[in-house]
């Protein structure tokens, strides 16, 4: 199960490992479980934990973001590697998802 | 030194083995003493390669999906093959954001990040014989004396 922590409105899910083709049903799934409560108004991935995203994981977080989006939602992103950011920009993500530079600046989204 | 080396691996079209063949790409190129950027890069674009063979190469059924790689000087050339149902419209494939599965949240970028990640990317086809996809990086081995 993913780590996540709640704080009002806020959920902040912690991904680990890597995330390819392969693990993206898991995680889809997980993160579907997470913010299936409406109460749910901004989604914050942190990727401390993450070693390697490849564009399944791009695509996992899109959806997500949809889903967000039409409850008028947010999503956000922390500590991405540079690998991972590499593609979360090369995706136009960036133009969409708010990159947040630390948890204080997540605490606020 | 002129570094020359050579080596094929062929394994079942499961997700199970896309971890598989980034372990193996990884492992074979640290002898160019890449940075961890260019692994990253290089494990990223087989990665791509193995997901489109196991999930469009593949729809539905199961093959065997080639990773074959060449050391020539400081050049790595990475052939990822499949015998699946083939690729009909080559440019449309390649598209940034085309996806044949829209319903399945894929990102259609699978293409994009193996051009940016690699210097150099051919794909062929043959619409219910398979394909193949090779590609080419200059890993800059300034790492190491």
């Amino acid at each position: 199960m993913l780590k996540h922590l709640r704080e009002g409105s806020r959920l902040t899910v912690r991904l680990a490992g890597e995330l390819d083709h392969c693990c993206a049903t898991t995680v889809r799934r997980e993160l579907d479980g997470l913010i299936a409560d409406p109460g749910v108004r901004t989604l914050i991935l942190d990727f401390a934990n993450l070693q390697f995203m490849d564009s399944s994981g791009i695509g996992v977080i899109l959806g997500r973001y949809r889903q967000m989006r039409d409850r008028g939602g947010l999503v956000g992103v922390i500590n991405m590697n540079r690998h991972i950011a590499r593609i979360f920009h090369m995706s136009g993500m960036d133009r969409i998802i708010r990159e947040l530079d630390n948890p204080q600046e997540a605490a606020q989204a | 030194m002129t570094q020359r080396n050579k080596m094929e691996t062929t394994f079942l079209s499961l997700p199970e083995n896309e971890s598989f063949a980034r372990v193996v790409i990884a492992a074979f190129a640290v002898q160019l003493s890449p940075t961890l950027g260019e692994i990253a890069d290089v494990k990223t674009a087989v990665s791509e390669a193995v997901t489109n063979a196991i999930v469009h190469g593949y729809e539905g059924t199961q093959g065997m999906v080639t990773l074959r790689a060449a050391i020539e000087g400081h050049t790595l050339t990475i052939v990822v093959e499949d015998q699946g149902r083939g690729i009909r419209d080559i440019p449309r494939a390649m598209e940034p954001f085309f996806t044949s599965h829209p319903e399945q949240e894929r990102s259609g970028m699978g293409f994009s990040v193996m051009q940016t990640f690699m210097d150099a990317l051919h794909v062929e086809s043959q619409p219910g014989h398979g394909t193949r996809v090779t590609m080419r990086k200059r890993i800059r081995a300034g790492n190491v004396a």
